[in-house]
């Protein structure tokens, strides 16, 4: 599937992840950027988390920002999925503008 | 070889000498006996009337004979407001001095101008009790040849007693001083309390430079640091950043969580069997730490409960106690916030002690020997206590060893308190990266999801079980805090060593390897 709409996720805070998505024209794959304060430690595990939710929505032409600042993993998962369906216009409650 | 705590330690490094490996914290001292000699401090020729004064510090410092491989040392009592360090190096370096010692008694991240100096040799050696920020980060990436020292404040005397810091220049800035050198830091727009640390170095150092922005009539009272060492006096505009030094009052945390712990820790110390009339308390001015204090002084209200005296780093809080006559004395060697200075300056109940006084463990008797209770911060602490408070879990150098040690080593109960994890990252290891207090002289630890005890007190234990308090077992604690946030990937490190850790009787308790950053692939 490819992103409807830009879409965020999540915020600034320590313990947590931000989460921004943008599609991208056709053909153009994905493009991710993940920087976090615990990259040495969890840098790999972050990565994979990221790429195994994309492939799970079957994702592409996507481009996926994440900054993280500690969160734990049901945040991550939860942060990432939130903005994919925002971006797939599926998450319901999301206030429109 | 190997210490006491299994850490590998080298027999000789070269820049440094000797090493003898940790082999328990009061073990070198129950001798009775230091082996180490003490060494002369210099003496020193001046007449009468004769000028100390300077007109700019670059003329103090050419007065002072800089020479290169001269060691240089400074005092922290203006925290992250400290501006002299760098325009004296800077001075330094534009002289085309080379191959410094740098003897500060901490480095903060106002001391981040300096890296350059240490990437083109202009510094090549650093004793101190903390290094941070961006000079942490380098260091522990490998920017010197030689290891950094850490030392304690206790440890820091020590080192200058017995010569392994033989200090050239001393620069002491003072909030107040007179022409001929007599100096405080009690008074001033710049004012920041008590200067115990720079004592020593007034008395050792073979030059030692006073920098005030305030001459005020001779004689400047209190000598906190007297003229018959003092060599040059100089006025500046500005010692530091007035705001960054000192300012109002410090503030108890509103982190719930900190509250937590605090609240958590203040139950362990009332119901510990140290909780009695007249006992002895410090606590730091970090978060959880001084949020205990707050708590302690509700607990000691109720029960109409005094203290005997407060030591340490002092904040205003420490202050309202006295104040309140919870406590009779507050021994005061380093001051968090301005309203310290005022009570300092006013108060004869509020001494200001010299670091060799506080925590030298080569004397008859420092005043953390006296301490019953201490309430300390930990990075990092492990199923066997042992506490790093210097590098951090990205393997950087981000903290101070500072009084940890000592007052660990000398008060009755020492409990630690901090979080059980942060940002992601469990703060309870089966190893710290680096030991700096070891689990010996560490009772309790405090965090927000149970109390852990040294199973070496199982009488303490007992106490905390019969008050109903929430114990657990620490390698439970560690196994329940990795498996919510996962086991961090190891770090990688090389086999250099960018740093000594020196216990505060002066045996290496542990090393810091040169950290190697990987490249993440995305």
């Amino acid at each position: 599937m490819k992103p409807k709409i830009p879409a965020q996720a999540g915020t600034f805070e320590s313990s947590d992840v931000i989460v921004l998505i943008e599609p991208l024209p056709d053909k153009a794959g994905r493009k991710i950027e993940i920087s976090s304060s615990v990259m040495q430690q969890f840098g790999e595990s972050f990565t994979k988390i990221v790429i195994d939710l994309l492939d799970q929505f079957e994702m592409t032409d996507i481009h996926l920002i994440a900054k993280d600042k500690g969160a734990l993993e049901p945040t991550i998962k939860a942060r990432l999925e939130t903005a994919i369906k925002r971006s797939l216009d599926l998450q319901e409650g999301t206030l429109k503008q | 070889m190997l210490n006491s705590l299994g850490r590998e330690i080298p027999e000789y490094m070269e820049g440094i000498g000797k090493l003898e490996p940790f082999q328990g914290a009061l073990t070198k001292l129950s001798k009775g006996w230091m082996d180490e000699p003490t060494i002369p401090a210099p003496n020193k020729a001046y007449l009468p009337h004769q000028s100390k004064l300077c007109k700019t510090l670059e003329e103090a410092i050419i007065r002072s004979n800089p020479h290169n491989g001269m060691t240089v040392s400074f005092h922290h009592h203006l925290r992250n407001g400290d501006i002299l360090l760098v325009q004296t190096l800077t001075i330094l370096h534009n002289m085309g001095i080379r191959d410094i010692t740098l003897a500060s008694s901490s480095l903060n991240e106002c001391h981040d101008p300096i890296l350059p100096y240490l990437k083109d040799q202009t510094v090549t050696k650093i004793f101190s009790s903390g290094i941070r920020s961006e000079l942490g980060r380098a260091i522990a990436l490998g920017v010197l040849d030689t290891p950094v020292v850490i030392h304690s404040h206790g440890g820091r005397v020590r080192c200058i007693h017995t010569g392994k810091i033989q200090i050239d220049l001393a620069v002491i800035p003072a909030s107040a001083a007179d022409c001929e050198g007599n100096a405080t830091g009690s008074h001033g727009k710049s004012a920041f309390g008590s200067i115990g640390y720079a004592v020593i170095d007034a008395r050792y150092a073979k030059q030692v430079i006073v920098v005030t922005d305030n001459l005020v009539d001779f004689p400047c009272i209190p000598l906190s640091i007297s003229q018959n060492f003092i060599d040059h006096v100089v006025l500046v505009d500005s010692i530091g950043d007035a705001s960054k030094i000192a300012t109002g009052t410090t503030r108890i945390t509103n982190s719930p969580m900190d509250l937590r712990i605090a609240k958590l820790a203040a139950d362990v110390i009332e119901h510990s069997g140290f909780f009695v009339p007249g006992f002895a308390f410090q606590v730091g001015a970090g978060g959880a730490s001084l949020a205990v204090a707050k708590f302690i002084r509700e607990k000691m209200k109720k029960k109409s409960l005094k203290g005997s005296f407060m030591l340490g780093g002092i904040t205003s809080y420490c202050v309202d106690m006295l104040n309140e006559g919870l406590f009779e004395t507050i021994f005061d060697v380093q001051s968090f916030d301005a309203v310290v200075s005022n009570s300092l300056l006013n108060n004869r109940h509020h001494i200001e002690i010299p670091a060799a006084l506080y925590a030298n463990p080569f004397n008859c008797g420092c005043i953390t020997n006296k301490i019953d209770v201490v309430v300390l911060g930990a990075l990092e602490i492990d199923v066997d206590f042992n506490v790093n408070v210097i590098t951090g879990s990205e393997g950087k150098i981000r903290g101070a060893s500072g009084g940890h040690s000592d007052t660990a080593s000398g008060a009755k109960l020492t409990v630690v308190v901090c979080p059980s994890f942060r940002g992601r990252i469990p703060i309870i290891k089966k190893r710290v990266h680096t030991i700096v207090t070891p689990g010996e002289t560490v009772h309790v630890l405090v965090t927000e999801r149970g109390i852990c005890v040294n199973p070496a007190f199982p009488e303490l234990e007992n106490n905390l079980r019969m008050a109903g308090l929430n114990i657990k077992e620490i390698h439970d604690l560690e196994i329940e805090v990795d498996k919510i946030t996962g086991i961090p990937a190891p770090l990688e490190y090389t086999d250099k060593i960018v740093g000594l850790v020196e216990y505060r009787d002066g045996t290496i308790i542990d090393v810091i390897h040169q950290l190697k950053e990987k490249e993440i692939k995305i």
